[in-house]
């Protein structure tokens, strides 16, 4: 595992308060407890953390270009993200 | 149903709370009410010495772990913290649970007049002076004016009337008065009500240097020496309940609302009028059915601004007459500062504890008579006395004046 994902994980787990291993590619937000609120939080954490800028509307999740159906998406949308930036 | 003297529904307090500069609850408040203690200090915040005006009543360590988890924090600027504790603390005292209908018919009416002011002022920074283009996602909902009150209700599952007051200085004391009024009409059975403030950062204090009402040595309200005001932080936060529900609860009653009024001055944005002020408290005294000669003392507005006191002692001496001589003023923001749009609330414990304990908070930092405020101010220490009702002032900028009448159960 890249150390880009590990540390995506680590900030979505301190975000849901939970154990960096619970937050699998297979959970949802939901599934991890983290409701609107918390992801766009959540969504802020990984902005700062890698300098990107996301593009996530709260309005209409679902229509985004960033996919958050599970978690195993956004960390392959925030990777491709970090990569276009180097 | 029991009635007042206006023939209308009664309403109580049962519960108090507060967080200050002079302590975080009611019974430190009152005991530096009691010793004329003075919780003006040096301020202590980023770039302090930038300002011209470097003294208040700051609550300084203000440790918000202390009482909030990390993701409270996140969300509560510090004039929500302030307000929370205070009105755990009243909650406390009232005994109340809001779980079930009791929640259906009560809410909660805070005045503030900056609201989440240093969440803004932090966020300016970043974004203005350190060039950042992102901002945490609870800027808005921790900034708000609304979001003391909002988190009240959340707290305690208050679903009736809530909402946020601002008239600058008067916000608590409309708050209140609203709240009094709601309850006297049946409107809510139980109203959580109060304000709070937290101006004391940079662009706070910044703003206020700008208008040069500020002492930069003391706040002496009344003294022929005064020079300006001192601000001050934190909240206030009462329980306003039906009379007959308190009763039949078996609650511990802390004093009875008996009276608001509300006036405008229609005047001036900053300049204060005489008659605006004495049409409030004449008007709160005929809302209660108190008859001026029964008024034994009043928690004055008392800012120590040269314009304030004067008019405030021109506008008492001539709402009482003769009995002006022989009532007790007093400016309890020579101790805990001029909490802005939380003050009335803090101020209303001075006039509580002068109807249940028989003692008047002083106006502490007098050293000089002035003829145009020739009142007994109760100079510097706190003095014994039975009183029977009492009124507390509230005159904002912007000529928006409010008036509650407390008298003793």
């Amino acid at each position: 595992m890249s150390d880009i994902r590990n540390r995506i994980r680590e900030i979505i787990a301190e975000q849901a308060m939970l154990d960096v291993d619970q937050v699998t590619d297979a959970a949802s937000p939901a599934e991890l407890g983290i409701d609107s609120l918390g992801l766009v939080e959540s969504i802020f954490a990984l902005e700062e953390e890698f300098d990107i800028t996301i593009p996530f509307n709260a309005n209409e999740p679902e229509k985004s270009e960033f996919d958050i159906s599970n978690m195993g998406s956004i960390f392959a949308a925030v990777e491709k993200l970090v990569a276009e930036k180097a | 149903m029991s009635k007042g003297r206006n023939g209308l529904r009664r309403v109580v307090i049962t519960g108090m709370g507060t967080v200050n500069a002079l302590g975080l609850d009611v019974p430190s408040t009152l005991d530096a009410f009691r010793e004329g203690r003075c919780g003006i200090t040096d301020l202590k915040f980023r770039d302090v010495e930038r300002l011209t005006i470097q003294i208040g009543a700051q609550i300084h360590d203000w440790q918000p772990e202390t009482w909030f988890n990390r993701q409270q924090i996140l969300l509560y600027d510090k004039f929500t913290q302030f307000t929370l504790l205070a009105a755990k603390e009243a909650v406390a005292q009232s005994g109340l649970d809001f779980q079930g209908e009791l929640g259906l018919c009560s809410g909660v009416i805070l005045g503030t007049a900056g609201g989440g002011l240093n969440t803004w002022d932090e966020n300016y920074r970043v974004v203005y002076e350190e060039g950042k283009n992102r901002v945490h996602p609870f800027v808005v909902p921790k900034l708000m004016n609304n979001a003391a009150a909002s988190h009240v209700s959340m707290e305690y599952g208050l679903r009736g009337p809530s909402y946020t007051v601002a008239t600058a200085c008067a916000s608590s004391n409309h708050a209140m008065g609203q709240a009094f009024q709601m309850v006297r009409s049946g409107a809510a059975k139980v109203m959580l009500a109060g304000g709070s403030e937290a101006m004391l950062c940079f662009g706070g204090v910044k703003a206020w240097e700008g208008l040069r009402v500020m002492s930069k040595d003391a706040c002496r309200p009344f003294s022929g020496n005064r020079n300006g005001m001192v601000q001050g932080e934190g909240a206030g936060v009462f329980v306003f309940e039906d009379y007959d529900h308190a009763r039949a609860r078996g609650a511990e009653i802390l004093a009875e609302v008996v009276g608001f009024a509300m006036s405008s001055d229609a005047q001036d944005i900053v300049m204060p009028s005489a008659q605006g002020a004495e049409r409030a408290i004449t008007g709160a005294m005929r809302d209660a059915g108190l008859n001026p000669d029964e008024i034994g003392y009043i928690n004055a507005h008392g800012t120590g601004t040269a314009a304030n006191d004067k008019t405030e002692c021109a506008a008492v001496a001539h709402a009482f007459g003769h009995h002006a001589d022989r009532l007790m003023i007093s400016s309890t923001k020579s101790m805990h500062g001029h909490i802005i749009g939380g003050t009335g609330a803090v101020e209303l414990l001075a006039c509580i504890m002068a109807l249940r304990e028989g003692i008047i908070a002083p106006t502490i930092g007098y050293e000089e008579p002035d003829p145009e405020c020739a009142l007994d101010v109760v100079p510097n220490e706190a003095r014994e006395a039975q009183v029977e009702a009492v009124l507390s002032n509230a005159f904002a900028f912007g000529g928006l004046n409010a008036v509650i009448a407390l008298r003793r159960i």
